[in-house]
């Protein structure tokens, strides 16, 4: 249909005379934007779809099989009711704080109740999308985030205490952090003139580090799952959290390449490096393990899998395949690392190991990003002569690199304190621990009234 | 009367009634259980987390015949069951007092 029009227009302009040929070509040219615009759109929520299929059935069914049988609902309800409860607080006033027009730290209201927020494009972030498509995508973000956070909890706490620690994360990090990194002013925005200019391509400060950061807190907050260390918490089932983590790998194809907010070359760029960074993860983990404790482990795999994805989503649309592929497998053997030696050291339960994956992946990323970021992958950010800037070490910017490194301590912290205080507030309106014989019965029965696995039925 | 009480290797399991049935045994319950006798478990890693695993899964057969038929069952089911390994499993012969067959209140062989 569209492509009718555009023939249509160029067949008008070959045979017209001067006065129409103007008409013509501005027909030409509204036909071609309007075909981009198509075109983008479609991308775009496919790959809304994409990041909603990482929450669930992916995030649910990955941490559900790594929980004990009796917690295997309540696991997947974490994600699960996320879709509902971040989605309504995004529309309410979500969006608005994160990408309003405020100060450098967070947005206005002018969208509150996605006022003003239509099929027209907004060209601040987005010239070819409807205003919808790019509100949209971001919602999915701040599903995926806050649920991220539900592996360092896991098993142990109150379905109260949980929504309303999860309402005020999303107000006191998870928006300041989103508009401060991607919202227009924001403080840490490289491409809107931030004073801290960060280059964090899909969310490796706003997602991964803040919740990978807020989860240790959490568990540190919670103290170990009763037994801990002493009875035998093997995951339940291995094949859920495979199928799982399978799901997170196809879906991030919509968290990073859909973060080119559009279906050009960057687009593709990304796919690529974010695919190379998930398969350089599985590597990198399973050499670790394979050397370290003589056998490499499916649970290693997918393990390593999505800590080369978590790696790769701030560099995705900034790097080269062949950095792309070496943030994998550094990503895969760190958190190897964190997860095996570092934890069992310290002592602390993260239960499905949301800081080891996602905190510790989540920095290594966002430093290598400060690496290996170029302008041959990336060139809309323009220096004073217009032409495309340097953009990390390899482009001759080491600068860079502690740009990085300050965006990610200023993620660091603010996850830090805000965690502490959604922990306190959670703590003090419902409480956040259940009780130990909730515990032992599990919170499948003790916080829904149901079990995941009924053999009598 | 006789229950006869094997524990066997979870594999064994279509051997062992493969064995039963060509001597005639008609009826038999089978459990999964786990246990574990002088084997030792094995051990699993999850991400670096080591956990001893000592209760193995095992299968539990249990027969209920008459007295004359248990040493062809016994030797049926050890012949199929065995590897030579340890873990092979154990058999039990336990004297029956009464059957009932709830149906028609049959008792004793009758009910077998």
């Amino acid at each position: 249909m569209k492509r009718l029009l555009f023939l249509s227009a160029i067949s008008a302009a070959a045979g017209a005379a001067p006065a129409d040929m103007a008409e013509a070509v501005k027909s030409v040219e509204s036909a071609a934007a309007s075909a981009q615009s198509a075109a983008d759109n479609a991308w775009m929520l496919a790959s809304c779809a994409l990041v909603l299929l990482m929450t669930g059935p992916g995030l649910a069914l990955f941490y559900g099989g790594l929980v004990r049988r009796k917690n295997v609902l309540g696991t997947m309800m974490h994600s699960f009711v996320l879709m509902a409860l971040a989605s309504i607080l995004w529309a309410v006033a979500g969006y608005s704080l994160a990408f309003g027009e405020g100060n450098p730290f967070l947005g206005g209201l002018q969208y509150v109740f996605l006022r003003g927020v239509g099929m027209e494009p907004n060209p601040d972030y987005a010239a070819t999308l409807p205003h919808l498509t790019f509100m949209a995508f971001q919602m999915m973000f701040a599903i995926i985030t806050p649920a991220l956070i539900s592996g360092a909890y896991a098993e142990r706490i109150r379905f109260s205490g949980m929504l309303v620690y999860t309402m005020a994360w999303l107000f006191l990090v998870y928006f300041p952090m989103a508009h401060m990194v991607w919202g227009k002013g924001g403080l840490l925005n490289a491409f809107s003139g931030g004073a801290i200019p960060c280059f964090d391509f899909a969310g490796g400060t706003v997602v991964h580090i803040t919740s990978g950061v807020s989860a240790l807190v959490a568990a540190l907050y919670l103290k170990p799952r009763s037994g801990y260390l002493k009875e035998p918490m093997r995951p339940h089932s291995l094949v859920l959290s495979f199928a799982g983590a399978c799901l997170l790998w196809f879906g991030w194809f919509g968290f990073n390449a859909g973060s080119a907010l559009g279906a050009g070359p960057l687009a593709a760029s990304a796919f690529v490096a974010t695919h190379l960074g998930a398969a350089g993860g599985v590597a990198g983990w399973l050499a670790a393990e394979w050397i370290r404790t003589g056998k490499p482990s499916v649970l290693g795999g997918i393990s390593g899998c999505v800590a080369g994805l978590v790696a790769i989503t701030p560099a995705s649309g900034f790097v080269l395949p062949m950095p792309a592929l070496l943030i994998g497998i550094l990503a895969g053997l760190f958190c190897y690392a964190m997860v095996a030696v570092v934890k069992m050291r310290l002592g602390y339960d993260d239960s499905l190991d949301a800081f080891g994956v996602h905190g510790a992946g989540g920095t290594l990323g966002a430093i290598l990003t400060g690496v290996f970021a170029t302008n041959a992958v990336n060139n809309a950010l323009k220096d004073s002569a217009g032409q495309p800037a340097a953009l990390g070490l390899v482009d001759g910017n080491p600068m860079q690199v502690l740009y990085q490194a300050l965006g990610t301590l200023l993620a660091i912290v603010l996850a830090a304190i805000g965690s502490f205080v959604c922990l306190k507030i959670a703590d003090w309106t419902c409480g956040l621990r259940v009780a130990p014989e909730q515990e032992t019965d599990g919170l499948d029965l003790s916080m829904h009234g149901e079990e995941g696995y009924s053999f009598e039925a | 009367m006789k229950k006869i009480e094997a524990i066997i290797q979870p594999h064994k399991l279509e051997e062992v009634r493969e064995a039963l049935k060509r001597i005639g045994v008609e009826g038999m319950t089978i459990t999964d259980v786990r246990g574990h006798g002088r084997q030792k478990g094995h051990k699993e890693i999850y991400r670096g987390q080591e956990y001893q695993v000592d209760l193995l899964p095992k299968t539990k057969i249990e027969i209920f015949c008459r007295s004359e038929r248990a040493g062809e069952i016994i030797s049926a089911i050890a012949t199929a069951a065995r590897t030579g390994k340890i873990g092979d499993g154990k058999i039990f012969v336990l004297p029956v007092e009464e059957a009932i067959r709830i149906r028609n209140d049959d008792r004793g062989e009758d009910a077998l």
